[in-house]
């Protein structure tokens, strides 16, 4: 089954290409470390969900690219065809010369409607391309105007001509100290109206990722770049071809809907944080080895105390004690700082996965009272190793993790709002007071949800 | 050997087909045949205007750019709003709207002008008004040369405060300027060309570096180099629209991030290095200083101290090899010694640029909305009273038909009322913070 990315705004299309980047030189690699069957039905799958094979051309990726100003889109497109391995479709993209302004009021309620028929109209043949849809995997930034805004009624269109295929929003949560004044406004805008249409949010943080860049990766001069391509090894890492169960014979086939299926089990809870180890230059990777139990150890720390990475774990935090007489739903017992999961998929990739004890990840004190674990944890394996790492360990969370960045921007946008400041921006294009306040009160009860775990 | 005609130069010209006569079609793409600007010159008087078509740049104006008249405005603001305005409206409407036919999409009207003169004040004023009203939807970002105490117009306080209320009620942003600031950063360029320390290499006799307006001449011809400056500001203004790079910051993002409430949208910038075109051969800074720099006084362009106001909200432009974490290491630096509005604590709009300007490795603009334009509105407002209170010259202004005593009262009004605004930000810097309770949700 094939997913199509409808890539939105600068970020959307900056990060995509990336994404398509890594996915493509991953399935070609020869580093798989397996056997070459094994290599082969990765390579198919891969190619089927993700590229559309035309005969001795290059793989044209299963993408939509939109963009209110053109000059994003005309790199992306330039630099995929350049890199020789694959490209976008030439007339799979649109984009205006106005751009939205950093206004989600202007994607939303002016680009939305009057560009809705002509980017649908490329979506559908996206779509039609495919022999199998498994659904749409949206790429946008929440603090601009387009991503945000547009991306945002871009996703309601999807649910509305796709009632049956899945929808999952990747997206990115800007740097804390502002990229644009007016981000929080957009956050807000755009999380309470993906919550409508969305099946699943998968977040990635600037500041994390910037983190990881800095301490992990080593890069002394952290660019755009260095970060869009640490969030396509998390992306990628989660969606090349693995296996569900045990002892599968056939690559996964719907890999959103597993995804859904595993992390998703209440509309109420559908923001899913993604976690990925190790983490390191390339020219390091020769020199260190991993071991399964070291790597799951970790993971399921960072798990529990809500780490961003793999460094500055706190390993004092533990998960509370069961069995004692507190009534279902109360969370004051729960130690401070414990990071209460309802879901988690862990996606393992490399040497010898089939012998990995993954029991830990099943105990009951990491979730919360009203799923079992058998339902709340799920793992997917391959043997076949990732983009040069020779074993490979993510982690998609449906939990607390994104509990305090959500306060936070809800928080400051809230703030803001008191004051009136730049309203009259927003009502300039149709976006009401009234609006804003049904955004906040969506959001909390988000936040309320999550916080009672 | 003529350059290849592209999106970033279609932003600023048009590129003509002279073979077939004088106005042939237009070419969209290709070598560059003839450039035209995108503009529109008007001048109630002849001698400025002849002076630019018989300079370098004659090609690129052509006669159907041009409205002007012989004999000024007399530094009247209502001569120049209400007389010319009158007269010529029909003229500036067709040329506008020929200009903004050959554009394939308008995004915003940069109007240049001064505040104490007539023409610039009055008639620049009308137009801006009349762009409004024929072009609604496209931003209006207004360059304002703001007078100084010492301005030996004696009328520039009521030109510049009638035409205050035009600003406040019809620009989206306004970028004011003052000659002496100007002044100053000609000079400073001066010093550190004759210091002897050199940049980076721009060619000496390069179309770049033409003897026009440079700094070693600032004797003879001042304004020149200062007004360099103020190309300088526009053109960095504009080059992430124009030029690519990792994080885009258009025209109307700047107005959007920058005007949280809409007559608020006066903006002090800041240029980093200084140069004027014609001396590109200033030392680079390092990355680090430049940012510094952008936050010191020698390198606004008004006489204004932000640093001991109130940010309302700050963009930081940049061009060149500058990446995501020189700008974060820079602000986290800076910030602790501003004062940010308290429900915009972290109010940075940030922009990367790939192309830098000619000649050096990396540049900065900074624009802040910040209450430190205050003193420069109650000085304005100060000098004005002193005229007004003992009407002096008044009767020049209400001879003109359409203008009278409540031209005046009102203009006055708007711009207490603007004071006003700056004010009750103020009177929140550094006063408790207590932030509004939440939206309580049922459980």
């Amino acid at each position: 089954m094939s997913i199509v990315t409808v890539q939105l705004g600068q970020c959307g299309n900056q990060i995509g290409r990336e994404v398509f980047n890594t996915i493509c030189s991953d399935a070609r690699g020869a580093h798989g470390l397996c056997s070459k069957k094994e290599n082969e039905s990765y390579h198919d799958t891969c190619k089927e969900r993700f590229f559309f094979e035309e005969e001795s051309e290059v793989p044209v990726a299963r993408a939509v690219l939109v963009d209110m100003e053109p000059k994003v889109i005309g790199q992306t497109l330039s630099m995929a065809a350049r890199s020789g391995c694959w490209k976008y479709d030439g007339h799979s993209h649109f984009c205006q010369k106005q751009g939205s302004g950093n206004n989600w009021a202007n994607g939303y309620s002016v680009h939305g409607p009057r560009h809705k028929e002509a980017i649908m109209n490329l979506v559908q043949k996206e779509a039609e391309k495919c022999d199998r849809l498994s659904g749409f995997f949206t790429i946008m930034s929440m603090a601009g105007g387009t991503g945000s805004g547009l991306g945002a009624f871009v996703t309601q269109c999807l649910r509305d001509a796709f009632p049956t295929s899945f929808i999952l929003n990747h997206v990115i949560w800007p740097y804390g100290t502002g990229e644009v004044i007016v981000q929080n406004y957009n956050s807000v805008l755009t999380l309470s109206h993906l919550y409508q249409s969305s099946d699943a949010l998968l977040v990635h943080e600037n500041d994390v990722i910037h983190k990881i860049c800095a301490q992990l990766m080593n890069i002394k001069q952290i660019s755009f770049r260095d970060v869009n391509q640490v969030i396509a090894h998390q992306l990628g890492s989660v969606f090349q071809p693995t296996y569900a169960g045990e002892g599968g014979l056939l690559y996964s086939r719907n890999p959103l809907g597993d995804l859904m299926e595993t992390l998703v089990p209440h509309p109420e809870f559908k923001m899913l944080g993604l976690r990925n180890i190790p983490q390191m230059p390339e020219n390091s990777l020769a020199y260190s080895t991993f071991t399964w139990p070291g790597l799951i150890k970790h993971l399921r720390q960072m798990l529990i105390a809500n780490a961003k990475m793999e460094e500055g774990i706190d390993w004092q935090v533990r998960p509370p004690r069961l069995g004692s007489s507190i009534p279902s739903g109360c969370s004051t017992n729960k130690p401070l700082h414990f990071n209460t999961s309802i879901a988690n998929l862990v996606i393992l990739r490399g040497k010898d996965v089939h012998s990995v004890d993954l029991g830990s990840f099943w105990d009951p004190s990491l979730y919360t009272s009203w799923l079992n674990p058998q339902d709340a944890f799920h793992a997917w394996k391959t043997p076949r190793a990732f983009n040069k790492y020779e074993k490979s360990a993510s982690l998609v969370s449906n939990s607390q993790f994104l509990l305090k960045p959500l306060d936070n921007v809800v928080g400051k946008a809230w703030n803001m709002f008191a004051s009136k400041a730049y309203i009259h921006q927003y009502t300039k294009y149709g976006i009401e007071e009234e609006d804003f306040l049904d955004s906040f009160t969506a959001l909390e009860q988000v936040i309320s949800s999550y916080t009672i775990l | 050997m003529k350059g290849i005609y592209d999106e970033a130069l279609s932003s600023f010209f048009r590129n003509i087909d002279t073979r077939s006569g004088g106005d042939g079609p237009d070419i969209y793409k290709g070598k560059i045949c003839s450039l035209k600007a995108r503009a529109l010159l008007i001048d109630m008087e002849e001698g400025v205007v002849n002076e630019i078509l018989q300079g370098p740049l004659r090609d690129v104006f052509d006669s159907k750019q041009l409205i002007t008249d012989v004999s000024g405005s007399g530094n009247n603001w209502a001569v120049g709003h209400k007389v010319y305005g009158c007269q010529y409206r029909d003229d500036i409407v067709e040329k506008l709207r020929k200009n903004a036919e050959h554009c394939d999409c308008l995004q915003c009207f940069f109007i240049i002008h001064s505040m104490g003169g007539g023409t610039g004040s009055g008639l620049g004023t009308f137009v801006l008004n009349l762009l409004e009203d024929e072009f609604p939807e496209v931003y209006r970002f207004v360059t304002s040369v703001y007078p100084s105490g010492e301005d030996d117009v004696i009328t520039s306080p009521y030109n510049s405060v009638l035409a205050m209320k035009e600003l406040n009620e019809h620009a989206d942003c306004v970028l004011p300027i003052e000659n002496e600031s100007l002044f100053d950063i000609v000079n400073k360029i001066h010093q550190m060309i004759n210091s002897g320390k050199l940049g980076s290499t721009v060619k000496q006799n390069s179309l770049v570096t033409s003897s026009a307006g440079s700094a070693k001449s600032v004797q003879e011809k001042p304004f020149d180099a200062m007004n360099n400056i103020v190309a300088n500001l526009l053109l960095n203004l504009t080059s992430s629209a124009r030029f690519e790079g990792s994080l885009n910051m258009d025209l109307n993002e700047i107005s959007m991030n920058l005007v949280p409430f809409p007559r608020l949208h006066y903006l002090v910038s800041s240029l980093t290095p200084l140069y004027t075109l014609a001396d590109v051969n200033v030392p680079s800074r390092r990355l680090d200083q430049m940012f510094s720099d952008a936050f010191s006084r020698d390198h606004q362009l008004i006489q204004a101290d932000p640093k001991h106001s109130l940010y309302l909200a700050c963009a930081l432009l940049v061009r060149g090899n500058v990446q995501v974490s020189d700008l974060r290491r820079n602000i986290e630096r800076l910030k602790p010694s501003l004062h940010f509005v308290s429900w915009n604590q972290e109010g940075w709009k940030t922009g990367l640029c790939s192309v830098p300007p000619v000649g050096h490795s990396h540049s900065l603009l900074a624009l802040a909305n910040n209450t430190c334009v205050k003193p420069t509105f109650i000085e304005l407002k100060d000098r004005f009273m002193k005229l007004y209170k003992k009407k002096a010259h008044l009767h020049h202004y209400l001879h003109v038909d359409g203008m009278e005593q409540s031209c005046f009262s009102e203009a006055m009004s708007s711009l207490s009322d603007l004071i006003e605004e700056y004010n009750e930000l103020d009177a929140t810097k550094g006063g408790p913070r207590t932030d509004p309770s939440r939206l309580k949700i049922a459980v």
